[in-house]
């Protein structure tokens, strides 16, 4: 059985791309938004995650306004970086993994999420600048670590989902994942955000303190957040800072107690927050997940496994 | 047909991309989007009102374009990711452009963005609803009340409550 381990969070800023690309990592400007992701790049290479799905919006890349998807699944062998007019990036072509897009595809659809199958796209910053944050830059002739399931969500264009819904279709995909017969283990982004506006008068709005929030709700009470409106995402976060909706797909494909690994957040990255986060579920068996055990039988292992979840959160924070 | 009001109408200094326009914008938005072809920057840098009558694209909106007037395209139905393909065939950075919407030199808006971005207070509302959004209170007191509950009950009353809640 295929299973999610954790969830990540993490803005897609496009400059942070343009600063890998060009060599600019170690400028103090940059290296403050890079260092707060060594410890996760450490993560991930000790975690070795089988396939991520990762959940990201397209920027007038792959879909312009001819067509626009409220959900597009991608269930194509490979998704190549998009140009996004100045070239395509520099990063090896994203490697799909169709059958389990295509299990998924299935898996939600007759759960009433109506998804669009792409079965050709190509990828833009959105997508491959959390992939370079989280698994460091890889060559272009290289491959990236894992195949990856993308889920493309309109926040382009007003309304996309809302939050309640984006939720509740992570929690289908965790649905999904679960019913998948192969042992892969998972791992689930949530991308883009945090507060920033780019268009209009207001561009440059900023708001930690309702980052803040965010964090420390999707980490603990995850139900509040999907109350919220998308006026209040748009007057406290900034008209572009709506894509933290997408950060609740992957928090409703976890479970419902998780252990906070590693936070950062920094402001700015060009014109936005830079906020990220991961999230690990709890070992099965432990106490506090979705299918508990009977009381009693197997507390000792389970005791045993939070521990070493904690000192595993203990050492990577440390 | 007069624009149909909808509550983020309230926001400053904010075009929210909404169904409305992005029908009425589809032109911009598609010129915008042909930028990402050389040839095409190239067509249009030859004669630009001449290359913008292949998107039909209504004399506003013809105007805006042709004098880079970025907040009336996105008033008439440009979208900012599309517009900003716009700013790069003319071979500027995004700050560029945002300072150019927010009427500030580009040192300016850099040196703002430097020190944490535009506040959201006092830029939440054009009617004056400035109170923070209800979720944000919520927070607050949340925050405030297991800040008095620590003082007062020390670790002891919180683990308690926490099993009680789990039952």
């Amino acid at each position: 059985m295929a299973r999610i381990i954790a969830g990540i969070g993490s803005s897609h800023v496009p400059a942070i791309g343009a600063a890998i690309d060009n060599g600019k990592t170690e400028e103090p400007y940059w290296k403050r938004v890079f260092s707060g992701f060594e410890k996760s790049q450490e993560w991930m290479r000790q975690t070795k995650p089988d396939v991520a799905i990762i959940v990201y919006n397209d920027h007038a890349s792959a879909f312009s306004v001819e067509m626009i998807p409220t959900f597009a699944l991608g269930c194509a062998a490979e998704f190549p970086p998009a140009d996004e007019g100045w070239g395509p990036r520099p990063v090896p072509v994203v490697e799909g993994h169709p059958a389990l897009a295509s299990h998924i595809a299935q898996s939600v659809i007759l759960d009433e999420f109506d998804l669009t199958i792409c079965n050709k796209m190509d990828v833009d910053h959105g997508m491959t600048v959390p992939m370079n944050l989280l698994f460091g830059k890889v060559d272009k002739n290289s491959h990236w670590p894992c195949p990856v399931v993308p889920l493309a969500v309109n926040v382009v264009m007003y309304p996309p989902p809302t939050g309640h819904r984006c939720f509740m279709l992570g929690r289908a995909i965790k649905k999904a994942v679960e019913s998948f017969p192969d042992d892969l283990r998972v791992v689930i982004f949530g991308t883009g955000g945090l507060s920033h506006q780019i268009s209009g008068p207001r561009a440059g709005l900023i708001n930690s303190k309702w980052d803040k929030n965010f964090l420390d709700n999707l980490s603990k009470d995850p139900q509040k957040l999907v109350k919220i409106p998308h006026l209040d995402y748009m007057r406290e976060a900034g008209a572009e800072g709506i894509e933290m909706v997408m950060w609740l797909v992957m928090r409703g494909a976890l479970d419902d107690k998780v252990d906070e690994v590693y936070r950062f957040y920094t402001v700015p990255a060009s014109n936005t927050a830079v906020g990220h986060i991961i999230l690990a579920n709890r070992p099965r068996g432990a106490k506090g997940t979705a299918k508990r055990k009977p009381a009693g039988k197997h507390k000792p292992a389970a005791k045993h496994k939070r521990a070493a979840v904690r000192a595993e959160v203990q050492r990577i924070r440390s | 047909m007069a624009r149909e009001q909808h509550d983020y109408d309230d926001i400053p200094g904010t075009f929210v991309f909404d169904a409305e326009r992005s029908r009425q914008g589809f032109g911009i938005n598609m010129f915008c989007m042909s930028l990402m072809k050389d040839e095409n920057r190239k067509a249009f840098k030859a004669n630009e009102a001449e290359y913008l009558k292949k998107f039909k694209l209504t004399p506003e909106q013809t105007d805006a374009v042709l004098k880079r007037d970025y907040n009336r395209m996105l008033e008439l139905g440009g979208n900012i990711y599309f517009t900003a393909k716009l700013g790069a065939a003319d071979g500027h950075s995004f700050q560029h452009l945002a300072a150019v919407m927010t009427g500030a030199s580009q040192q300016d808006y850099a040196a703002m963005m430097l020190g944490g971005g535009r506040s959201v207070e006092g830029n939440r509302s054009r009617s004056g609803k400035n109170a923070p959004s209800k979720f944000l209170l919520a927070a607050a007191k949340t925050s405030a009340a297991a800040k008095s509950k620590a003082k007062s009950g020390k670790s002891k009353s919180k683990s308690k409550s926490k099993s009680a809640k789990r039952k």
